[in-house]
């Protein structure tokens, strides 16, 4: 699997790569990174403007913003990786029992899929937070299942696709059954475009993420989030702009650097012309 | 000791639209039949009744029975013909540009086969394919193991595709017009090695084709097969000789020969009719140049001619 590797290659996904390796190492090489920590509070050096110090200046309760905008990008990008993944996990298996079996099972997700697609995400994810409650863990689950229906129809519509291929009734005909013609070819032909969008979504998860992070229902107090450090900042816009506009940005570049990098990984896998190519 | 493959009358229906109406044929120990049929005929069909696929594309068998070594397909498990699909009964497909996984390696896909029906292991099911693709006559086995479908040319994939079929060590092999989809120079050549194979193993084989050159040239037995009804069955050399079935003699005027004079290779007038619309009486009655009103009338009887038989109001006496 090279293509994530020749996608760096093109301009836009070389310039987008470097930007999410970048905040990834930093994510996870935090406390390596910066001399404060995310939760002691330094009231006398609050409100202050970036300076060599404190390279992006402090909140309200004096806290270094780099180094909460760090252990934020943590939070925020293990949140949104964690539920796309169990989303995927959950989409795949469900579209393609839906697509294989058919028949009532097929009807029946089929039906709960388009009926969740009526609502918006956010409205799914805000829904199931007030359910479990706020904190990380709610809003992984509340994200996770308000993408499930995105990966089911995807992976369903690829395996009903799949399923009239001759590989799959040769396989038929030589006696494999079920699980083995589900995990070992129909699910890795589906694969690739599944994981492609699964990034692309991880993008709009960070987004979702640090919504309901604005409405203060994920990480709670002091552990930081990109969403909850622009609640607060909201609060002084006109004080201390630098509170709001730093995560701003970072969940801005960090999901437009996700958009890019994911289209230059489809151009580079080429994946539908290639399927189409050796049909 | 009874045939490997009997089909007992039997008649499928797919729908409401009845599509084979009381085949009957049989496939000895070691014999090679071929089956023979315009498009639309019912050929395919009768493969996928002969290994018990016939739920996949919808169809059920209304009349008669299916019987493998003796064993009645409809009254095992489906787990009993699963392990008979690959381990007893080896499937050739039509096109073997797609018969191939994309995203597996050809060895790991031929291995399954020898691992899942001999229960090999990982290393004596790669041997067994090493083994089978030098048999089939690829150069460099290994490397051919290791590469990707998309990277062989289509004689190589289908010489795979009939690895696959032999790897569980079957007692029959269903090809289905495995070299429609070739160009011709390979089409002779995986016939060629197909045929071969076979005799060595003693293996069955159900030939499915619409080339009666290609039945001349392998098969023991050919069945012919109009509007899904039988109309002549026998050894191939009488048939070939004297063919006994209006429909049978067109057939084996379509083969073109050296020499032929231009203008004389013949084709049959008509098409094959739509199961919607099959005919009453003999289906091939519109098409035929003996039909009598009796034709019209009636389902030919079954008459026996020498070791075969024809279904024919009109038949071609022998000389």
């Amino acid at each position: 699997m090279t293509a994530p590797l020749r996608a760096f290659r093109r301009p836009q996904g070389g310039l987008a790569g470097g930007w999410l390796i970048l905040v990834i190492a930093a994510a996870l090489a935090a406390p390596l990174l910066t001399p404060y920590a995310y939760d002691v509070q330094n009231l006398p050096q609050a409100y202050q403007p970036a300076s060599a110090r404190h390279w992006l200046g402090t909140d309200e309760f004096g806290r270094d913003l780099l180094t909460r905008l760090i252990y934020g990008a943590r939070t925020s990008l293990s949140v949104s990786a964690t539920a796309i993944s169990i989303s995927v996990l959950c989409g795949m298996v469900l579209g393609a029992a839906a697509a294989w079996f058919g028949g009532w099972l097929d009807r029946a997700v089929t039906m709960v899929v388009d009926l969740s697609w009526s609502f918006p995400e956010i409205l799914i994810a805000l829904i199931l937070v007030a359910i479990i409650g706020p904190g990380t863990i709610g809003v992984m689950i509340a994200i996770a299942v308000a993408y499930i229906a995105q990966f089911t129809r995807l992976t369903r519509a690829q395996i009903l696709t799949l399923k009239g291929e001759t590989f799959i009734e040769a396989a038929r005909s030589l006696g494999a059954g079920h699980a083995h013609i589900l995990f070992r070819h129909l699910l890795p032909n589906a694969l690739a475009p599944v994981l492609v969008s699964a990034m692309l979504a991880t993008g709009d998860a960070i987004i979702l993420e640090a919504t309901l992070g604005f409405f203060g229902l994920g990480a709670q107090p002091p552990v930081p989030s990109w969403g909850g450090m622009m609640s607060a900042g909201s609060a002084l816009v006109f004080k201390a702009p630098w509170v709001i506009i730093f995560p701003g940005l970072a969940v801005a570049v960090t999901v437009v650097a996700i958009n890019l990098y994911g289209d230059a990984l489809i151009a580079e896998l080429d994946i539908r012309s290639r399927l189409r190519r050796e049909a | 000791m009874s045939a490997l493959l009997e089909l007992q009358s039997l008649s499928v229906a797919i729908g409401k639209v009845a599509l084979l109406d009381g085949i009957a044929l049989t496939v000895e120990r070691g014999q090679i039949l071929g089956l023979v049929g315009e498009s639309g005929s019912g050929k395919s069909l009768t493969a996928m009744a002969a290994m018990g696929l016939l739920p996949l594309i919808g169809g059920r068998v209304t009349a008669g029975a299916v019987r493998f070594d003796g064993q009645d397909m409809a009254a095992m498990t489906e787990v009993q013909r699963r392990r008979l699909r690959g381990g007893r009964i080896g499937f050739v497909t039509q096109n073997p540009m797609t018969a191939l996984d994309p995203v597996q390696r050809i060895g790991a896909q031929v291995d399954v086969v020898s691992r899942l029906h001999l229960g090999l292991s990982r290393d004596e099911a790669r041997a067994r394919t090493l083994d089978l693709l030098t048999q089939l006559r690829i150069p460099e086995a290994e490397t051919v193991a290791e590469a990707w479908p998309h990277q062989l040319s289509g004689g190589m994939k289908q010489r795979i595709v009939i690895a696959m079929a032999l790897a569980g060590d079957p007692d029959l092999i269903i090809a289905d017009e495995p070299t429609t989809a070739l160009d011709v120079t390979v089409q002779a050549q995986i016939i060629h090695i197909l045929g071969h194979l076979v005799r060595d193993r003693g293996v069955s084989l159900l030939l499915i084709t619409h080339d009666m050159s290609v039945v001349a040239q392998v098969c023991d037995r050919v069945a012919v097969l109009y509007a899904g009804r039988v109309a002549e069955e026998g050894p191939v050399g009488p048939i070939f000789a004297a063919p006994a079935h209006p429909y049978t003699a067109a057939l084996i005027g379509c083969i073109p020969q050296a020499g032929m004079a231009k203008g004389s290779l013949t084709g049959i007038p008509g098409a094959v009719p739509s199961a919607m619309t099959f005919p009453e009486g003999c289906r091939f009655h519109p098409r035929c140049p003996r039909a009598s009103q009796a034709c019209r009338a009636s389902p030919p009887p079954i008459l026996s001619r020498g070791e075969g038989r024809v279904a024919c109001h009109h038949p071609e006496v022998s000389a």
